[in-house]
C-alpha cells in the first residue's frame, strides 16, 4: 500500500461506514458521541470548542475540519474559536514544562 | 474568506441577474453537474408531493430593492443602485384592497431592499394598521441612521405597534462585517438601543423585536435555542441590548448567496449538506403554504425566493393582484426547485425562524 492513502479528505465522510465491520460497537460509539457532543450542563458551542482545541492538540486534520464546520455552525466566531486553540496550545507549552522540574532535580542531584 | 464585493449583481453586469442562468445551474444543467436527488423526489418519497397551501395567513409584500447596504448573501440582489424596482400606490392600493377582503390574513409582512426607503412607506403602514392586521417590518437596522429623515423610525414603528425583525447575523462585529458591509455591526447595535429606547424588546411593552440570525458562510445554522440564548447574554452584556427572539434562517442558493458559494468553491459541498439534512418534518410548516409574496410590480409568488428566481404561481392567467383569485390559489401547487432545499434542512427555515 502507498503513503497516498493516508489522511484522505472524503474519510471523513466515511466515518459513520466504521459500523460495517462491527455494527454493535460502531454504534454504541456513535449514540455515545452524540450524546456527549449534545446540549447538556454544557451548550453545544461550548462543547464543539473543547473539541476545536483538542483536535488541534492532537492534531488531527479531520477532527479540525469538522469543529471549525460545528463551532461555526453553533454561533462561535474567529475570535472564540482562536482563544480555545491557544488554550490547547498553552496547556501543550505547560505540560512540556511541567516536566522540565524533574529534569532540574536531576541536573540538581548530579552536579556539584 | 472573500473580498467582499460592494455592488449588486446588476450593477457588476453578473450572468446570474439572468434567473434562467440560476434555475439552470440549480438544476445541474450548468457549472456544477450535481448528483442530487431533486426537491419533488424527496418529497415523494416521504408522501409530501405535490406541495399544497394552508390557508393563507401573512401577505408578504416586496416593495422595493432599493436598499442602503449590498450584503454578500443577498437574495434579492438589493442595492443603492436599484432605484427603478420600487412599489407605486396604486399597487400598494390593490394590495390593501386584498388585505381587507381576505379575513384569513392577519399579517402583513413587508420586505425589501430596505421598505421605509419606498416613498409610500409610512402611509401603507398606517392604512394596515386601521384594516386591524399586524404589521412586521423587515428592517436592516442601519437604515434608521442613514438619514435624519428616518431617525424617528423607532417612534413610528412604536406608534403603531410595527413588530421588527431585523438581521443581525452575529454579535461580534467581524462576522457580521463580512456580511453586510464595514461598519454595519456598528450602526446596527447603534440602532438596536434606539428601538430599545422607544420600548422594543423589552418586557411589557408588547412591541416586538426579532433578531435574524444567518450564517456568515456556507455553513447550516445551529440550534435556534441555544444561539438566541448566546445572543441575548453577549448582546445585553456588551451592549445593554435587548431582543425578543432570534430567528435562525438558512441561506438558500440564490442570487448573492448562490454567486458566494460558486465563486468560493463552495456550492457542491452546501448543496449536499443541505440533501443530506433534509428534514420530512419541516415539510408542513414551509412558509409557502400560508404566505403569499407580492412583488414590487404587482406579481405573485409562493415566497420571495421563488420572487427572486421569478417562478410565479402556478395560476394560469391570474399571476397578478389585478387578477388576484384566493379560491384558485387555494388550489395551486407551490413551485419548487433545488433552492428549496434550504428550507427543509435541519430544524428548517422561515421567514419566522426554524420550523421543525
Ligand atoms: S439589508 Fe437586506 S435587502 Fe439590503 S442588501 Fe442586505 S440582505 Fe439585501
Ligand atoms: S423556497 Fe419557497 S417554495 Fe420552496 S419550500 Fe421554501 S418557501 Fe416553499
Amino acid at each position: 500500500m502507498s503513503n497516498d492513502h493516508y489522511l484522505k479528505r472524503d474519510h471523513l465522510k466515511k466515518f459513520g461506514e466504521i459500523t460495517d465491520f462491527q455494527e454493535e460497537l460502531g454504534s454504541k460509539f456513535f449514540e455515545y458521541y452524540n450524546s456527549v457532543m449534545d446540549e447538556g450542563a454544557l451548550t453545544r458551542r461550548e462543547k464543539a470548542l473543547i473539541a476545536l482545541a483538542v483536535a488541534h492538540a492532537q492534531q488531527c486534520p479531520y477532527c479540525i475540519d469538522a469543529y471549525t464546520q460545528a463551532c461555526l455552525k453553533e454561533g462561535a466566531d474567529e475570535e472564540q474559536m482562536m482563544e480555545a486553540v491557544h488554550v490547547a496550545a498553552a496547556m501543550k507549552a505547560g505540560i512540556t514544562l511541567v516536566f522540565s522540574v524533574q529534569m532540574m532535580e536531576d541536573v540538581k542531584k548530579k552536579t556539584m | 474568506m472573500t473580498v467582499r464585493k460592494n455592488k449588486s449583481l446588476a450593477a457588476r453586469g453578473s450572468e446570474l441577474t439572468d434567473t434562467m442562468i440560476q434555475l439552470r445551474i440549480l438544476s445541474g444543467a450548468e457549472r456544477a453537474a450535481l448528483d442530487l436527488p431533486t426537491f419533488e423526489q424527496k418529497l415523494e418519497e416521504c408522501g409530501q408531493y405535490p406541495l399544497r397551501p394552508a390557508e393563507l395567513e401573512i401577505f408578504q409584500i416586496n416593495i422595493g430593492k432599493l436598499c442602503n447596504q449590498v450584503c454578500a448573501h443577498c437574495h434579492v440582489d438589493a442595492g443603492p443602485d436599484k432605484k427603478r424596482e420600487n412599489m407605486d400606490r396604486p399597487t400598494l392600493e390593490r394590495c390593501l384592497e386584498i388585505i381587507a377582503a381576505v379575513p384569513s390574513i392577519h399579517t402583513v409582512d413587508i420586505t425589501g431592499g430596505a421598505p421605509e426607503l419606498n416613498p409610500h412607506f409610512r402611509w401603507f403602514v398606517e392604512e394596515v394598521c386601521r384594516l386591524g392586521k399586524q404589521v412586521i417590518d423587515r428592517c436592516n437596522l442601519t437604515v434608521i441612521l442613514s438619514n435624519k429623515k428616518y431617525h424617528d423610525l423607532p417612534e413610528f414603528f412604536a406608534r403603531h405597534g410595527v413588530t421588527v425583525v431585523s438581521s443581525l447575523p452575529h454579535y461580534s462585529r467581524r462576522r457580521t462585517d463580512s456580511q453586510r458591509g464595514e461598519g454595519v455591526f456598528e450602526r446596527s447595535i447603534r440602532a438596536l438601543q434606539m428601538l430599545n429606547e422607544v420600548g422594543y424588546g423589552q418586557p411589557g411593552t408588547g412591541l416586538e423585536l426579532n433578531l435574524v440570525y444567518n450564517p456568515t458562510g456556507a455553513f447550516l445554522p445551529g440550534d435556534q435555542q441555544s444561539l438566541e440564548a448566546e445572543f441575548k447574554r453577549q448582546l445585553e452584556r456588551r451592549y445593554g441590548v435587548r431582543f425578543n427572539h432570534l430567528y435562525c434562517l438558512t441561506n438558500l442558493p440564490v442570487s448573492r448567496f448562490l454567486e458566494y458559494l460558486l465563486e468560493t468553491g463552495n456550492y457542491e459541498a452546501y448543496m449536499e449538506e443541505l440533501v443530506q439534512a433534509f428534514n420530512p418534518a419541516a415539510v408542513p410548516n414551509v412558509m409557502c403554504r400560508n404566505t403569499i409574496s407580492v412583488s414590487w410590480d404587482g406579481y405573485l409568488y409562493d415566497c420571495d425566493f421563488n420572487q427572486m428566481l421569478d417562478l410565479k404561481v402556478a395560476v394560469p392567467g391570474k399571476q397578478h393582484i389585478n387578477d388576484f383569485d384566493i379560491e384558485a390559489l387555494k388550489q395551486r401547487q407551490i413551485v419548487l426547485n433545488r433552492h428549496c432545499f434550504g428550507c427543509t434542512a435541519g430544524a428548517g427555515s422561515s421567514c419566522g425562524g426554524q420550523i421543525a
